[in-house]
């Protein structure tokens, strides 16, 4: 029997023939990444293994994006923290504000993780690389003090589910729309432990973008990872990118998968996930009447330059609607720069939005837009639990750029097609 | 390893926000996570926890970020183990690394109300009800495991196999 994506990878680094879904494995990581909440822990780890070096200075990013710009003094003490770790071990792939982006949007723009790779992270988002056609996850600071000393992780192969997505999408779907369904029908723990595989006609032709996004909330069905095998569109956006050489690597017609899930997504129209639930999407059309007070648009889900033009496209000579706070917030220096330089900036500046220098911040309460009680936002972000953007009574509905524009415009939770 | 503790019941799908919200996340201190470990799921949970009280949970809990935040603020405030129908897998990784000791047992968990006196042995997975003299069985935990265990948790056992060289792979 042959083997999918996920474990061709994991075999590969594990120096395997072969490996199968229950196995223990260790593996060569190939990329590993911290940012400004999870490296302080990490750094405090390595010492107390009494590590002297890392395994290798060039394969391990500090992206200080959560908190950042320092948001009080006990935040800039944990950045502190990242930026002298990473003065003192040489770390080639620190990055400072200015240069900073949220780290699931910046390390596939720079190409630093790439396809074929195991990618480590102390994030959960880590699953985001998935969609270059990477086997990679989220971890706790602990395993990756241990990755950062040995270069190496342990892992248990991952079952594969296969999400075959058949048909034509309607107008305004994209893939946030495709993975908050997907979510919906299967529920936060619906592939706990297991790797999703995302396949089928309308994945073929999704751009990279939005396949980033998909794989990035493979974690809010409770999977190991998200992935997406690579092709002309991944090669494409490597290409002028990879900082090393890097492998395609694809699932056998034989490969063992303990579920195949089809979709056809003409019967899918834009989604919103009612909080505090990601899996609690539903039809933006069936919703009644829900008045806002804040949208975000923004974050390692959809902070990416196609989720701006979107944006852009639905608030073009439209504005806000009064009591709504609209904030928009490229993920990277360079999606902003290009975001600027298309005129996405005069158009939102235009609408009455305000624009963010990049961080994660509100997306986890941490700064930039926390809710007061009762409030409500509309948040391209990927997590809706209770008090994830602010105040325990604040609530916070998952959705697509164009979903999140359309609704500020209108001041309620809104359909583009309204517009 | 033998515990014992009062039971605190939670549901379903209980998050890592709920556990450890990220507004509290600029700092790593234990005893500082400790004094908001569980707040936007009972507020009065850190206030009210007594040392060696077990947390026993519905299904997937520890759900959503990687934060290892959650297992040391749990650990901080003194719970003794944490009993849920099942884990979600970085929480589950994050509590072995960290020494919080933790059980799957679906049936336990379907059981257990607020406030029995359980009693738990870790190295068999016998947990029993003392409130109502009842047994169940927790699933054993995983043979690589114990020995991560074995060793004193993942720190150690990188201390002990360190110096394995890296092959270019």
């Amino acid at each position: 029997m042959g083997m999918t994506i996920s474990e061709k990878i994991l075999a590969a680094h594990a120096g395997s023939e072969k490996v199968e879904p229950g196995e223990l494995i260790e593996v060569e990581v190939d990329f590993s990444l911290a940012n400004d909440i999870t490296a302080p822990i990490a750094i405090e780890r390595f010492r107390q293994a009494g590590a002297k070096e890392v395994y290798d200075a060039g394969r391990i990013a500090f992206v200080p994006d959560h908190f950042v710009p320092n948001k009080d003094i006990e935040s800039a003490l944990q950045c502190q923290l990242l930026r002298e770790f990473a003065v003192e071990h040489k770390l080639t792939n620190f990055f400072e504000v200015g240069r900073m982006g949220i780290e699931h949007a910046l390390l596939p723009e720079q190409g630093l993780v790439l396809p074929g790779d195991v990618v480590v992270g102390a994030d959960s988002h880590t699953c985001t690389y998935g969609g270059l056609g990477a086997f990679a996850t989220g971890v706790g600071s602990t395993d990756l003090a241990a990755v950062m000393i040995t270069g190496r992780i342990w892992f248990r192969v991952p079952a594969s589910i296969k999400f075959v997505y058949q048909g034509n999408l309607q107008p305004w779907v994209t893939g946030k729309d495709l993975i908050l369904y997907t979510i919906g029908q299967i529920g936060v723990d619906g592939a706990r432990y297991r790797a999703m595989e995302f396949t089928g006609p309308v994945i073929a032709q999704l751009s990279m973008d939005q396949r980033l996004t998909m794989a990035n909330m493979a974690i809010e069905a409770g999977a190991k990872n998200g992935i997406i095998a690579p092709d002309e569109i991944t090669r494409v956006y490597v290409d002028e990118r990879a900082q090393r050489s890097y492998r395609f690597y694809e699932s056998d017609s034989d490969a063992h998968y303990e579920q195949v899930i089809t979709y056809d997504v003409n019967e899918i129209e834009p989604q919103v996930a009612l909080p505090p639930s990601p899996a609690n999407s539903r039809p933006v059309s069936s919703l009644d009447e829900i008045p806002i007070h804040q949208v975000v648009i923004g974050s390692c889900t959809n902070g990416r330059l196609e989720d701006l033009r979107l944006a852009a496209e639905l608030l073009t000579g439209r504005r806000v609607a009064p009591g709504v706070r609209c904030l928009i917030i490229p993920a990277t220096q360079a999606i902003y720069r290009q975001a600027m330089d298309e005129g996405l900036f005069a158009i939102f500046l235009e609408a009455e939005a305000a624009i963010s220098t990049p961080t994660c911040g509100p997306c986890l309460g941490g700064h930039m837009g926390i809710l007061a009680p009762g409030e409500r936002a509309v948040a391209t972000t990927n997590r809706n639990f209770v008090g994830r953007m602010g105040h325990p009574e604040s609530e916070v509905y998952l959705a697509s750029p164009a979903v999140a524009a359309a609704s500020a415009v209108l001041g309620r939770i809104a359909s583009p097609e309204e517009l | 390893m033998k515990l014992s503790g009062k039971a605190w019941k939670f549901g379903a799908d209980i998050d890592t926000d709920a556990i450890i919200p990220a507004r509290y996340l600029n700092t790593s201190d234990p005893e500082e996570l400790a004094k908001h470990c569980m707040e936007d799921a009972d507020p009065e949970f850190a206030q009210r926890v007594s040392a060696g009280d077990i947390i026993v949970a519905e299904r997937n809990f520890g759900c959503g970020s990687s934060r290892e935040h959650a297992p040391i603020a749990i650990k901080a405030a003194g719970v003794g183990c944490v009993i849920a129908a099942s884990f979600a897998r970085i929480f589950y990784r994050n509590a072995f690394n960290m020494g919080l000791p933790i059980l799957e047992s679906p049936e336990a968990s379907a059981d257990i109300v607020t406030g029995e006196h359980l009693e738990l042995d870790l190295s068999t997975g016998v947990i029993v009800n003392k409130s109502r003299n009842l047994t169940y069985q927790a699933q054993p935990v995983p043979p690589f495991m114990q020995e991560l265990l074995a060793t004193g948790g993942l720190i150690p056992y990188v201390m002990k196999t360190r110096g394995n060289p890296k092959t270019e792979g």
